[in-house]
Formats: C-alpha cells, sequence, structure tokens
C-alpha cells in the first residue's frame, strides 16, 4: 500500500467532474494549514468548479500564537531553547529567533520534544510546546519521562491550542458562512471524529475527516457537497483515524494537562481551548519556572488576518498581502508560518 | 496540521521504542501510544512518535470504493 | 529586477546567504554596480579564453556520509567552472582557521581535497592560511578560487535558449541536504543518507558533446528551482516541469515528508541543470551510465505558455514553482 494509491491523477479528475454537476454555491473551510498546503502544492484550488469555494481556517499554529512569545523567549537568560522549526523565523518585536540565535544566543531546532528533554541532560533546556492535538500527545509523553527521570534541567512552555473549542468560536460567528468543514486529519488521528459531532448536531453543517492525499481532498468534497442537507460527521480517512481516536494518547494528555483559556492571534480569548500544565508537573511548567506572562499581540490595524483566520476574506483581499506583507517581512500570522493561508496563497495561488 | 508521514515497523527495540522503515531508510521511533503494534503493521508517525496503525483494509476499501463509483467518469 | 529587501532593519540576515532571492538582491544592491559588472554567472569569462570563479565553503556540520568540507570546497569551485563550458584547471584554496582545531582533521579535509581535485583533473597550487580566535568562526572556513580554459565550443548563455528546449537534471534532487539536516537535527535515518558530493566536469562533456547544450548550472543552494527562476528571468521565457519526471530518492522523500520540505528548492553537490534544445536517447543513455549521471531525466520544457516557473503536477494540474525569499524551514505542522 502507497501512497501513490491515493494520487491517481484519472480518478481524481473523474471525481472533479462529478462535482461540476452540483450547480449552486458551496464555501467549505479547510481548517488545518497542512491541508490548505496539501492543496496548494496539488494545485486543487484552480481545479475544483469556481462555484465551490475553499477557505483556509485557522488550523496554523504558530499562526495563531502571538509574537509577543518570540520576544519572552529571547529574554531568558542561561538557558537552551528548544523549538520546532516553524518558529524560527517568526518576527518579535526585534528579532526572530533564527537572528537571536546569529547574535550568540543558544537557541536549537529540534524535530521531536524528547530530543529536547536529551539536550536537557547537559544544560537547561525550555521546549516551545506549540501545536494542536497531533503534537500534544508527544509533548505529554515527554513531560511524564522528564518526571521519571527527575530532568529538573528540562521545562515546556506550554503554549498548546485545542482544535474543537476553536471551531465552536467560529461556527458562532454570525458573519462566519461555511457550508462545511474539511477537518483536519491528524488531530482526529488523535480526538476522533466524536469529537466533532457538535459540528452538525448543534450548528447544523457537515464535517469530513480527510486525508492529506488529492484523492482524500476531492472525495472529502464530493462527501460535503453530498450532505450538505444531511448535516453529519463522515470520516473519509477511516484508514488511520477512527470514532474514539487513540484513547492512550488522550490518557497521556489529560494526565499532565488541564484545559484552560488561550488567546488565539487574531480570534482572541477562546475559552477552554488551551492547555495548562497541571501542578504534579509545575517542576517543568516553563510558565512559572521562569515567571513568564505572554502578553497579547498589538496587532497592525491594517492587517487582515482576523478576518482571514475565520474565512472571511481571502489573503488575496487584505490590502497588505504581497505588498507590504510577504514572507519575507511577514506582518500579520497568516503570513508569517509557511504553513499559514497567506504564506501558502502567496506561495501557490497567485 | 501536522506532516505525518506512513512507515512499516520492522523491528521492535524494546517496549517503547520501534524502527520504521520510511522507504529506503529506517528511523527510531517511539511507540508509547500503540502498545498493541506488531513488527510489520504500518503506522504513521509526526514528530518521533507512531500515532497511529494504518489499517490496510480500510486503506484497500477507500480504493475500491473509489474504483467502482468513479473509475469511468460521468458524462454530462 | 525585484528587489526584496529587508524592511526592518539593514542588517545581514542568514536568509542572504541562502542562494534564493534574498542573496540576489543583496548582490545586486552591494556589489553589482560598485564593481561595474555587467553578467552574473557561475564564472567569470575573460576575453573568451579564460573563465574564473570563486567560493566560500562555510558548512556545517564539516565531516557527513558523502564528503566533508574540503571535497566540497574543490568540487564546488570546479563545478562552477565547467558549467560555462570550460575546462577547469587550477584551484586555489584560502584556509580560515578556529584556534583550537584538530590538526589530524586538517589533515584528513586536506587529503579529501587533493583526491577531489584528482578526481576532477585540477591541480591545487595556492593557498593561504589564517588562525582566528576560538569561537570567530565555526571551525574551519575554506574558500577556493578556481580557473579554467574554455573549450571550442561556443558559449553557454541563457539567451540563447528558446521555446522548445528541454530542461535535464543529472539526477535525484535534494540528496545533499538531506544527508546534512540528518546529520545537523539527529534524525538518525539509517543508512545515513549521503551527499551528491560530486564533480561534473567528465559529465557534462556528455552533453557539450551534443552540441545541442545551450545553458547549464550546477544546482546548488536554493535548488533546482531556484536555478529554473534564474533561467526565467535572464531569458524571458516561461518553463514547465513535470512532477511526475522529477527523480527523487525514497529516503529524500522520506525527510522531506516528515519536515514539509521540497527537494526542488533543496540544495544539491552534484547536479546541474541543463537547457538543452534536444537530447536524443542514445545521449540520455550515456549520462545514465556515467558515475554520476544515475536516474539522469529530461524533466521540463522551456515555453511561452506561462509567465515565469510551474510545475505540472502529478494529477494533471499546473501551479507556480516561484523564487523563495530564502531557504525553506524544516516544520512539524
Amino acid at each position: 500500500m502507497k501512497l501513490q494509491d491515493f494520487i491517481q491523477p484519472e480518478l481524481v479528475k473523474n471525481i472533479i467532474n462529478e462535482l461540476r454537476f452540483y450547480k449552486d454555491t458551496a464555501t467549505f473551510m479547510e481548517v488545518c494549514g497542512s491541508h490548505t498546503m496539501a492543496i496548494g502544492h496539488w494545485g486543487l484550488r484552480k481545479l475544483i468548479p469556481e462555484n465551490i469555494h475553499l477557505i483556509s481556517g485557522p488550523g496554523c499554529p504558530v499562526c495563531v500564537t502571538p509574537s509577543t512569545v518570540v520576544d519572552a523567549l529571547i529574554d531568558l537568560k542561561d538557558v537552551t531553547i528548544a523549538t520546532f522549526g516553524d518558529l524560527i523565523r517568526v518576527p518579535g518585536s526585534k528579532q526572530t529567533l533564527e537572528q537571536a540565535r546569529a547574535a550568540g544566543a543558544n537557541i536549537k531546532t529540534v524535530y521531536s520534544p524528547m530530543e529536547a528533554l536529551d539536550l536537557a541532560q547537559r544544560e537547561e533546556t525550555v521546549f516551545v510546546g506549540i501545536g494542536f492535538e497531533t503534537t500534544i500527545p508527544g509533548i505529554a509523553y515527554t513531560i511524564i519521562e522528564a518526571s521519571r527521570q527527575r530532568q529538573y534541567n528540562f521545562s515546556v512552555l506550554p503554549l498548546l491550542k485545542l482544535i474543537p473549542p476553536a471551531l465552536h468560536a467560529l461556527l458562532s460567528d454570525s458573519e462566519v458562512k461555511i457550508n462545511g468543514l474539511i477537518l483536519p486529519g491528524h488531530v482526529s488521528v488523535i480526538i476522533g471524529t466524536k469529537a466533532y459531532q457538535f459540528v452538525s448536531d448543534k450548528y447544523g453543517i457537515s464535517g469530513v475527516v480527510t486525508g492529506f492525499e488529492p484523492l482524500d481532498i476531492v472525495l472529502g468534497i464530493k462527501l460535503l457537497i453530498g450532505r450538505l442537507h444531511d448535516p453529519g460527521i463522515i470520516n473519509e480517512y477511516s484508514r488511520i483515524v477512527s470514532s474514539d481516536g487513540n484513547t492512550v494518547a488522550q490518557t497521556a494528555i489529560s494526565e499532565v494537562f488541564t484545559t484552560g483559556n488561550a488567546i488565539w492571534r487574531g480570534l482572541g480569548n477562546i475559552p477552554d481551548s488551551g492547555l495548562d500544565i497541571r501542578p504534579e508537573y509545575d517542576q517543568f511548567d516553563a510558565l512559572k519556572k521562569y515567571n513568564i506572562t505572554i502578553s497579547e499581540e498589538a496587532e497592525n490595524t491594517a492587517c487582515g488576518c482576523s478576518n482571514v483566520l475565520k474565512g472571511k476574506i481571502k489573503p488575496l483581499d487584505c490590502p497588505l498581502f504581497a505588498r507590504l506583507c510577504t514572507p519575507d517581512n511577514p506582518i500579520g500570522p497568516c503570513m508569517v508560518s509557511s504553513e499559514g493561508s497567506c504564506a501558502a496563497y502567496y506561495k501557490y495561488e497567485r | 496540521m501536522c506532516l505525518a508521514i506512513p512507515g512499516q515497523i520492522v523491528k521492535k527495540i524494546n517496549n517503547n521504542t520501534g524502527l520504521v522503515d520510511l522507504g529506503s531508510v529506517t528511523k527510531e521511533v517511539s511507540l508509547v501510544f500503540l502498545p498493541d503494534i506488531e513488527i510489520g503493521d504500518w503506522i504513521i508517525i509526526h514528530t518521533g512518535f507512531a500515532l497511529e496503525k494504518i489499517s490496510e483494509k480500510d486503506a484497500l476499501e477507500t480504493i475500491e470504493l473509489l474504483h467502482s463509483a468513479y473509475s469511468k467518469g460521468r458524462i454530462e | 529586477m525585484l528587489l526584496i529587501t529587508n524592511m526592518k532593519d539593514d542588517k545581514i540576515t542568514l536568509g542572504h546567504g541562502s542562494g534564493a532571492a534574498l542573496t540576489r538582491s543583496l548582490i545586486h544592491d552591494v556589489f553589482v554596480e560598485r564593481f561595474g559588472l555587467k553578467q552574473l554567472d557561475d564564472a567569470a569569462c575573460i576575453d573568451n579564453k579564460l573563465t574564473f570563479t570563486t567560493d566560500a565553503y562555510v558548512i556545517n556540520p564539516l565531516f557527513f556520509p558523502g564528503g566533508d568540507i574540503g571535497k566540497l570546497s574543490v568540487t564546488g569551485t570546479v563545478n562552477d567552472l565547467c558549467m560555462s563550458g570550460s575546462e577547469p584547471m587550477y584551484v586555489a584554496a584560502s584556509f580560515i582557521i578556529e584556534e583550537g582545531f584538530s590538526i589530524e582533521q586538517l589533515k584528513v579535509i586536506a587529503d579529501s581535497m587533493q583526491k577531489a581535485a584528482i578526481e576532477a583533473g585540477v591541480k591545487i597550487i595556492a593557498g593561504d592560511t589564517k588562525v582566528v580566535e576560538r569561537g570567530k568562526c565555526d571551525g574551519i572556513f575554506i574558500t577556493t578560487t578556481g580557473i579554467g580554459i574554455l573549450n571550442d565550443s561556443p558559449p553557454l548563455k541563457a539567451e540563447n535558449i528558446k521555446v522548445g528546449d528541454k530542461i535535464v537534471v543529472n539526477g535525484s534532487l535534494g540528496d545533499h541536504t538531506v544527508a546534512i539536516i540528518n546529520v545537523r537535527q539527529n534524525l538518525g535515518l539509517n543508512p545515513p543518507p549521503e551527499s551528491d558530493c560530486a564533480p561534473l566536469n567528465e559529465i557534462i562533456k556528455i552533453l557539450l558533446k551534443t552540441k545541442k547544450l545551450v545553458f547549464a548550472r550546477d544546482a546548488t543552494r536554493g535548488g533546482v528551482a531556484t536555478i529554473l527562476n534564474e533561467i526565467y528571468t535572464d531569458s524571458g521565457l516561461g518553463i514547465i516541469i513535470d512532477e511526475t519526471s522529477v527523480p527523487v530518492k525514497e529516503s529524500t522523500s522520506a525527510l522531506c515528508g516528515l519536515l514539509g520540505l521540497d527537494p526542488l528548492y533543496m540544495a544539491n553537490e552534484g547536479k546541474f541543470v541543463a537547457v538543452v534544445s534536444d537530447l536524443d536517447d542514445n545521449s540520455l543513455q550515456k549520462l545514465q551510465a556515467h558515475k554520476y549521471g544515475n536516474a539522469a531525466s529530461v524533466i521540463g520544457i522551456v515555453t511561452n505558455e506561462v509567465q515565469g516557473v510551474y510545475l505540472r503536477t502529478a494529477i494533471g494540474s499546473l501551479r507556480p514553482l516561484p523564487m523563495l525569499a530564502s531557504d525553506p524551514l524544516p516544520r512539524i505542522c
């Protein structure tokens, strides 16, 4: 079984042709940044019929993290900062982490949080915990392991966020007009399709959990069209997503974290959408260890990101897009991450 | 969100760690979230953790369904 | 020339060294006019007789599967020279060495350089060494300067590129970047992927002999996509690359999948992008039979159907393959 099985140009073309039988307008939101990138990578936005609009949602963890985090990290003295590569070029008020590293700060990119725990064997290390439910279990496990090892050199800056509360916030905004959701494939591996039942029950629209190959995505759109008048949650990604999700991973998450408020850059405060480290794991909580407060961002008033993140406008509609705001000189969060809607549009959709 | 790629478990190093074949290269991966995983199983991996087993059965079913529904294409 | 500058401050950033748009704009902004340069190529051409080039090697790690900074410093300069259709002859090497660096390691590096020089048929005939205080450089920096003799073939110029010309690469893309990232990021891929570091002066002759070679450049930092965008800028003609024809090793695909990278933008050290008016089967086979041409492929075509560089994806859609501002980041999301 290969990924190739889910690429198949003929099948993809045929499904897209099927979409042409639908004559009304439909607007679907792909929640997840990786879906935005996949759609861009495969050139799908231009292939699907024009009456079906795909808009990008807030599922880009770097995009929705205030860049004041970067300032807070750079201000930490005598610690090694370990971070995923995603964060390294996000501008703080003065510098990016990459620039701070070039100026001598001890900042390392890691692929896995466990590498940060390894670094802590030698030096005091703060791991920047950014991500959604796909990434959270690994970070939870790393904290459990740090506790088991009594590795008090190690701590995590918890900036983790949860998708379902963000969907609640989006769908209860009366200005947001969406006919269906393309739900994040890998977050769903962890939380299961049942976590989205409220989307159809409470908000009366369908959601389809899809994979990231072209066949997955176009099939997902076809399934959404089919369920426009019969809301429900559909699992296209059944080869790895189940109704219950991964309960072992869920247990690790609740062992280490409780839900709390979180500020989503561009969306504001969303209740119970963030994770706090439980008191039992206090010693691994960098917020407490270093007395860090992350202040809210003061955004450029011309920046259209909050409307882009909610799907109210497309990146191309923002007055700053590709003029003052570019991947090299990002003004708002959507351009900052290489997975952000504006960055994806800049690369693929112009 | 979140890049995860498929691979096949080729070795279990201990209960918590395995070796996954990503296609011509192997890599160590944490198996802590998949206690029942076995050698030969396909999994997806993200940030060094195996997150779920890939059901070959479900994958094949999806493909077969797609072929039977869409391989001939519909003419308007 | 679109100048992309970092509007926040006027300092050099790591992006300026990435080989992509920021590098080009830095060169144009600071050096081109001041030095009175008319044209930028991999090597300068003197009186239609000699070619001349220089390059600095600041790679970290110094040693990696498939090579080391020494091998890189010789093959890189050899490749810059031979891409202009000249025969590389002599190399000078200048070393900036950090206080405390191991002399044993220095000998290993020097051995690699000589071995690479012998393979490429060049002689290292001049050099310089400087030592800087601990912390002032990453172990060792090497700058090599090379000189070559132009052969009788007409000069290879982007202006001569025409609609219908084909784009050829001599093998799988992104291998060097994969080798480096695997080591730097401790990814633990096994077997450790190897850099494709190799001299291209012999293999390029296969294309020179066809008399159909129009232009060539080695695809180092910024990858093949960056070279293609440079070709577009210099020739004014569009390019469409066929995704299914681009050779990529499985191990490279795996790492790209893990980190969200694209082989078309990743650095190589033994790959060229060649534009040919035609490539007969016999010549393609000769390329593929060469030690450094396994998986050589025609990957695209020059066209006036598009303005810019585009990719025809495996599902038949067309999407842009733009010049990036700087190196793509590894990401997990």
